[in-house]
């Protein structure tokens, strides 16, 4: 069941780059990158069960580094990728040190989680190196060397790639040592320490994980939109989106943001083609999360894949 | 092995635990009793790290560890179990018995399996596969036991893993604690059901009001009529006597 | 100094309706024990009825504030009881996770009805101003602050004074001993919702007069309230008025010395302290 489920998303995955339509690629591309983002929060939100609100301070802050470092100092954007990385798995992993130090859980993470993006975000509008207000735009210069395609399916797979990675990261973390870890401080702090678990550092440690996988999306919408602005680097709603793909599809399993992401993209793009009105698709994703709380906490995952507890 | 000296703790105006001494050699099993509210359970949580006590010293193989983490006590060998059960409620029992195993067993295979064997040893067989949160107490019971030992401890402390366990339960437990210690485990218990102290303890220290009133072996306690009347009550010195 | 002044006292007299948004936020925390994401939203939701009383049928703000409040408790009572009680399951991660849904709706519902613009509505007192000796004070500022302090002194006496009160007191102190004297829980937590969110009704009207109205006012209170709850103690009622006072007051002097940009960050930085430093702010117990 699980091995047919994951043949049926590889192939649906690849059906994109038989279509020439540039459409599809790009909007393969987004769902790509929805679920690689999604799949980064799962990570800590799903696994680790720390509920971010601010998500999108990593999205944002590898946004911002791969921008500056081309921009600014003439890097080539492929250093973008480690560069975001490294700053959005040190941000996390040091956010993380200081808040769960501090004992912060539940609620109180959630809400710290979005006042850090807030501050990002007010910090990128009035700082001189991140083009305040006003952003910073990237030349259209589409080379290889440049990690800028003209065809939106090169793109795409460069999404899928993120994708991969975060879905194999993910994996791990469902079966070895360190993922237990993490699943068992998300079900008892305190009896996990008393089995010798290390339980501030290994929820730093998934924070930093999420992060810097969070950042690398960052650095992939750059490459695709060739701006970006505090507004887009720091919104509210990408934070909220990253969190509705992970619950929606089933937060804590592997498939789940691969899921959600579909489930999310197909309401959007349906509801759109029905209703010009902006506000109904994000509406009715609201709604669909509080009916998968309310009534399938396990998320889409639970129906697809043989629940793991019989 | 462990050595506490002059522990003590309050909360606001309760002096929960009063300068108690208490010691625990290498390859003995020691049993610490008293009646409800003694102290027993914050002395459990101070020795293990879960509270830090206001003074005193608690050294383990003569490295003192107040003040450390309750996970750097646990990676030094010293495990406990909880009165009140603490499962992974949403893993299986199996992966809950395999978070003890990965601290001395790294690789997940060797980890799992050691785990499904101690599980099935402790009588968790039929449930290793389901969640945890589905099990009865007395599976509970064994199963922060079995979490416990799968972490390989060479200093078990048991909070009174035999409370609501049957007499042909406890008669197992008994033997699977004999068990453990004969794997060359140090054991310090607080216990309620008497005939698993008698049984089982070479040593037995008495808490009443957080303050320690006497200690010795299971018979010499039996007869110790501070115990048995300050704290034990009638009769109670026969029963301990029958075992 | 010249300036510093007029900011303080900006600052204090806008702390005050802070003050009543988050009373509302910290009555919710303190009886059903959950951090209501939604609170933004359902006061820009408030804010948008204030708007349409007042563009639509012409009725002043302080006029329309008590049945605002009313239809408000509505909201609250009806949200609490048919949504948020019912999706949640008791669970904190389920309770905190639904708020958000209602926020994510409510946002989206706003845009949906009323468009993404930017809305503001005319008083006779909008632009006027008091002299009190070097100051200018906007009018419609002082009276929201005055009005503001008033409603929270009525609900602290409606909490300590009436029966209602007490048991809304009691329930958030000791749920299972005050189902054993006969209060019903799950009607005490609907009211105390209700009441939370009424809060938001009378502090939309006082703010509209100097302020403005979009779907996206809701994710700039949020922040703000949960700040003030947060720097007061969360639960704590007095808390929340002097937590509400400080941040109106940081908010001002961090514009006026950060500037316009830069300012709002006093804001975040504050809630981020006040929680790494000290979780149980200025007047909560430790839990």
């Amino acid at each position: 069941m699980t091995r047919g489920l994951w043949i049926a998303l590889a192939t649906l995955a690849l059906l994109p780059f038989a279509s020439h339509s540039q459409f599809v690629a790009n909007l393969a591309m987004l769902t790509a990158i929805s679920a690689a983002l999604g799949q980064a929060w799962n990570i800590a939100g799903g696994f680790g069960g720390l509920t971010s609100f601010g998500h999108v301070a990593f999205f944002g802050l590898g946004a911002y580094a791969d921008a500056i470092l081309q921009t600014r100092y003439g890097f080539t954007p492929w250093l973008g990728l480690p560069a975001a990385a490294l700053l959005g798995g040190g941000v996390g992993w040091l956010m993380g040190l200081a808040t769960f130090r501090a004992g912060l859980r539940g609620s109180y993470f959630a809400l710290v989680t979005l006042a850090f993006a807030e501050a990002f975000r007010i910090l990128a509008n009035s700082i001189g190196i991140t083009g305040g207000g006003s952003g910073i735009l990237v030349k259209l210069h589409t080379s290889a060397g440049n990690f800028q395609f003209a065809d939106r399916r090169a793109g795409y797979a460069a999404a899928l790639a993120l994708l991969a990675l975060a879905t194999f990261a993910a994996r791990r973390l469902a079966v070895g040592r360190f993922g237990a870890y993490l699943m068992a401080v998300r079900e008892n702090e305190d009896a996990a320490r008393a089995l010798g678990v290390r339980a501030v550092r290994v929820k730093s440690a998934a924070l930093a994980l999420s992060g810097a996988l969070t950042a690398l999306g960052g650095v992939l919408y750059v490459q695709s939109y060739l701006y970006i602005d505090p507004p887009t680097a720091f919104s509210v709603e990408r934070s909220v989106e990253m969190l509705l793909v992970a619950m929606i599809g089933g937060a804590g399993t592997v498939a789940g943001p691969l899921l959600g992401a579909l489930a999310v993209h197909a309401i959007a793009d349906t509801t759109r083609s029905l209703v010009a009105t902006p506000g109904v698709a994000p509406m009715l994703y609201g709604v669909v999360l509080l009916l998968i709380i309310g009534f399938l906490p396990g998320g889409i995952a639970r129906f697809v894949t043989r629940p793991a507890h019989a | 092995m462990l050595e506490v000296r002059g522990l003590s703790r309050r909360f606001g105006g309760v002096r929960a635990v009063r300068g108690i001494d208490l010691d625990v050699p290498a390859g003995a099993i020691v049993a610490l009793i008293g009646p409800n509210g003694a102290g027993k359970t914050t002395s459990f949580a101070a020795i293990a790290g879960f509270v830090r006590p206001d003074s005193g010293s608690v050294r383990l193989d003569g490295t003192d560890i107040i003040g450390w983490p309750p996970e750097r006590i646990a990676l030094a060998g010293m495990v406990r179990t909880f009165q009140i059960t603490q499962p992974f409620a949403g893993l299986t029992v199996a992966e809950n018995i395999r978070i003890g195993a990965f601290l001395r067993e790294s690789h997940r295979n060797a980890a799992t399996r050691l785990a499904r064997e101690l599980g099935t040893e402790l009588g968790l067989g039929a449930w290793l596969d389901r969640p945890a949160a589905a099990l009865t107490v007395a599976g509970r019971k064994r199963l922060e036991l079995a979490r416990a030992l799968a972490a390989r401890p060479r200093l078990l402390l048991l909070d009174e893993v035999m409370a609501g366990l049957t007499p042909t339960e406890v008669n197992e437990t008994v033997a699977l604690v004999r068990g453990v210690r004969g794997r060359g485990a140090t054991i310090l218990l607080t216990e309620h059901v008497m005939q698993a102290v008698t049984a089982l303890a070479d040593r037995v220290y008495v808490m009443a009001e957080g303050a320690m009133i006497a200690q010795g072996t299971p018979r010499e306690i039996a007869v110790d009529q501070r115990v048995v009347e300050a704290y034990l009550g009638k009769g109670a010195a026969a029963r301990i006597a029958d075992g | 100094m010249a300036l510093l002044m007029p900011a303080l006292v900006g600052g204090l007299l806008t702390g005050g309706v802070y003050a009543l948004v988050a009373l509302g936020l910290t009555l919710i925390y303190g009886v059903l024990h959950i951090v209501n994401f939604a609170h933004g939203s359902l006061l820009m939701m408030a804010m948008f009825g204030a708007w349409l009383l007042a563009a639509k049928f012409g009725l002043d703000p302080l006029v329309a504030l008590p049945l605002l409040a009313a239809i408000m408790f509505a909201v609250g009572w009806a949200l609490y009881r048919f949504v948020i009680g019912r999706v949640a399951h008791g669970d904190d991660r389920a309770i905190l996770l639904a708020t958000l849904g209602v926020a994510v709706v409510l946002d989206n519902l706003a845009l949906v009805l009323f468009t993404g613009d930017t809305r503001t509505i005319e008083t006779p007192y909008a632009l006027q101003m008091i002299q009190a000796g070097p100051l200018l004070i906007p009018l419609a500022k002082l009276i929201a602050f005055a009005c503001a302090l008033l409603l929270a002194g009525a609900l602290w006496a409606f909490l300590a004074l009436t029966d209602t009160g007490r048991a809304i007191r009691a329930v958030a102190r000791e749920p299972e001993g005050a189902a054993l004297v006969g209060i019903r829980p799950d009607r005490i937590f609907a009211l105390a919702y209700g009441i939370g969110i009424a809060c938001l009704g009378a502090a939309a009207c006082l703010l509209l007069p100097s302020f403005y109205v979009s779907p996206q006012v809701g994710g700039v209170f949020v922040l703000v309230a949960f700040t003030v709850v947060v720097l007061g103690g969360m639960g704590s009622f007095p808390g929340a008025v002097v937590g509400g006072l400080l941040v109106g007051i940081t908010e001002n002097l961090g514009g006026l010395y950060l500037g316009e940009d830069l300012g709002p960050i006093c804001v975040p930085l504050l809630f981020i302290a006040v929680l790494l430093v000290r979780p149980t702010g200025l007047f909560g117990s430790v839990r």
